[in-house]
């Protein structure tokens, strides 16, 4: 059966109608344009393709370009269509210029993988850095989230990707470092720098204690007893109400001020300077918001230099051999339980400092944020990532927290967008965006 | 009959047996390895010579019976404190780290091993075996078979053990590179007094190296002697030399 004829017997039920509300009740309405709108798209999407397959290359491409000038030039019935019609129209434009690049242009691409490979992680440094010259408020704060995550990945990292644990329940010590944070600053008036080392200590604590009787386990095991752990976690933040205040959380937890010597408030009430007055320049809110941004993003590559080095150290290389070969590595003399709970622990403290981080920028925790999903987040972001490949984890977190929020003017859209990029990732990077491994020392 | 001098023995199996659940993989098996010693041990597949390995390594641990390593009772013990006390393991199907280097591989070797001696235990390997030299840089995964069994072998000799034990290094390997191999387990053993206990398939080879040989049979020492009387022995001819 053709592929338009195809699309008009599944899209009219999907498409075609839709279910409104009337007075006296629902009622169907139609959507005809939108149903013949995509139609056509599948059929000049099928046909360009027939095209290529028959050699009319050039054809092909005049009706990928085509379409890519009409999905921006007419009006669609819907934002939806439209971004479909594009998305398609560009991927015809795009196979069909492969078909035209000559016979090996995977080779061509190939060759600047690996210069482009090495530039990456410093171009990103530098535009991270120069971000706040040129990014506004929402700007600043989606990048804020996004090295939230980053550092969470990297964090994981040492758990997931170089000791080969599958942690499913990395965001209860998230939720650990945040609570601390925000039960010793809302009940104690500790600042975030005082909370940092503890919120950190109590992470990695939990690590040990959690890790102590599960690192016998072996893989899915493993990873089932985690995902249980991060579900303890968050039901004990909501229901240990004299502590946590339950669902309510815990409000009022004091802001980030600059190394405790001035604060980011116009007039500061606590005998602080405040950090206009300190530089001498005029006060603007953004300046907390900045701040809050270079604090994380120098917390992430914290995570990032300690994990470079420590991957060079022996207990860096038992984590990998134990990920490798169990019993080869143990056969060597690697102590499995310690050398784990080592990566646990670490691992752990990381994560606790991130969470003291969000919980001083929020200004609020609540069981809410520490979901089962938030664990699910940061597993994807590294496995995706490529297992143990900082700089995939620093593409992964941009896609995937990134992704639906570039994408929010497609509303619900959204989340189709991401799981087809999922998929995508899936389908052709399999074992994640950078899966090859460079060795930590090398005699070049 | 004398009592053996103290120390003579780098490893004595006394009566063990080990099973996997129910399934019974040795049964009652004595065996020595004397200081400086090269052993064989030859049988079938599945007669437990693995699992023999394995045992002393701990991983299965002992059913029954005693293994003592320079007199100190190790039956009991978990796989990386049996490493700590000088066995190193060139497990069978080698084992490599796949995804790290040749230089990598050899530096988890070192684990045990006293950080100041590692750049003369690296240099011994290499000169050992003078192809990883080359291939240091590569990823264990993408070698041959015979320099995967090399790194597996290097590896092993980094953590300076007294007491080597190899699991079948001739398996799936060219006959020429076997005999590479064979030539450098000799080699370990003359220049460094390393004891070694050998399992082997290929028992022409590793009864021409060993100085003294035992045939496993379904879990039972079948025969032992002097690898020189072994390989002439009627049995051993017929059952696996080929007639």
């Amino acid at each position: 059966m053709p592929a338009f004829r195809i699309a008009a017997v599944l899209g009219l039920p999907l498409i075609g109608f839709k279910l409104v509300d009337q007075s006296g009740g629902e009622g169907l309405a139609t959507r005809w344009p939108d149903l013949g709108a995509a139609i056509a798209i599948v059929f000049m999407g099928r046909f360009a393709l027939s095209m290529i397959a028959e050699g009319a290359t050039l054809s092909a491409l005049a009706i990928g370009a085509g379409a890519v000038i009409a999905a921006i030039l007419v009006p669609w019935p819907s934002v939806f269509l439209n971004v479909i019609a594009l998305g398609g129209a560009a991927l015809i434009v795009l196979r069909a210029a492969y078909g035209l690049a000559g016979p090996r242009p995977v080779a061509v691409i190939g060759a600047w993988v690996k210069p482009a490979g090495r530039l990456a992680p410093w171009a990103l440094i530098v535009f991270a850095l120069s971000l706040p010259l040129f990014g506004d408020r929402y700007v600043l704060d989606s990048a804020t989230r996004i090295t939230t995550y980053v550092m969470l990945g990297w964090g994981l990292n040492i758990v997931t990707g170089l000791a080969g644990l599958l942690d499913l329940g990395y965001a209860a010590f998230f939720a650990i470092g945040a609570y601390v944070t925000a039960i010793l600053g809302a009940g104690f008036g500790l600042s975030f720098w005082e909370c940092l080392p503890l919120a950190a200590a109590a992470a990695a604590a939990s690590g040990v204690l959690l890790g102590f009787p599960v690192l016998g386990l072996r893989g899915d095991y493993f990873a089932i007893v985690t995902l249980g752990f991060g579900e303890i976690i968050r039901i004990v933040a909501n229901n240990w109400r004299s502590l946590t205040n339950g669902s309510q959380g815990v409000g009022g937890v004091p802001h980030l001020n600059f190394f405790g010597l001035a604060d980011f408030t116009a007039n500061p009430a606590n005998g602080h300077p405040s950090f206009s007055q300190m530089f001498g320049v005029p006060y603007r809110p953004i300046q907390r918001v900045v701040f809050l941004y270079y604090v994380i993003l120098a917390l992430a590559l914290a995570v990032n230099l300690f994990t470079r080095r420590i991957r060079v150290l022996p207990i860096g290389l038992a984590w990998e051999a134990l990920r490798e070969d169990e019993i080869a590595a143990q056969a060597l003399g690697v102590d499995r339980r310690r050398v784990k709970l080592a990566a646990f622990a670490i691992g752990a403290a990381w994560g606790g400092v991130a969470g003291a981080f969000f919980a001083t920028q929020q200004g609020f925790v609540s069981p809410e944020s520490f979901g089962f999903i938030e664990s699910v987040m940061i597993t994807a972001i590294v496995v995706l990532g490529g297992m143990g490949s900082q700089l995939g984890i620093v593409l992964a977190a941009i896609l995937i927290i990134g992704l639906p929020e570039f994408f929010r003017f497609m509303q619900e859209y959204r989340q189709l967008v991401f799981g087809a990029a999922m998929v995508a990732i899936m389908r052709f990077r399999p074992r994640g965006l950078i899966a090859t491994r460079r060795p930590s020392v090398t005699s070049r | 009959m004398a009592l053996p001098a103290v120390g003579a023995a780098m490893l004595e199996i006394e009566n063990v047996s080990a099973a996997y659940g129910p399934v019974r993989a040795l049964d009652g098996v004595n065996l020595n390895v004397g200081m400086g010693e090269i052993v064989t041990l030859i049988g079938a597949n599945g007669a437990g010579k693995t699992t023999l390995l394995m045992t002393i390594c701990g991983r299965p641990s002992a059913k029954a019976g005693r293994i003592k390593l320079k007199g100190q009772d190790i039956t009991a013990l978990p796989t990386h404190r049996i490493a700590a006390l000088g066995v190193a393991h060139a497990p069978e199907g080698r084992h490599i780290f796949a995804r790290m280097s040749v230089r990598e591989n050899l530096q988890l070797g070192a684990t045990l091993a006293a950080p100041a001696n590692f750049a003369r235990n690296l240099d011994r390997v290499l000169t050992l075996f003078p192809r990883l030299a080359e291939r240091i840089d590569q990823r264990g995964g993408t070698l041959s078979g015979g320099e995967q069994q090399m790194v597996a072998i290097g590896r092993a000799l980094m953590a300076e053990p007294d007491l080597l034990l190899l699991d079948e290094p001739s398996l799936g390997l060219a006959p020429l590179v076997v005999r590479q191999i064979f030539a450098a387990i000799g080699q370990i053993n003359r220049e460094r007094g390393t004891s070694i206990l050998l399992v082997e398939q290929n028992a022409h080879h590793a009864l021409a190296l060993a100085h003294r040989g035992y045939v496993l049979v379904a879990g039972e020492i079948a025969l032992e002697g002097k690898a020189a009387d072994l390989a002439v022995n009627p049995q051993v001819r017929d059952a696996y030399l080929g007639g």
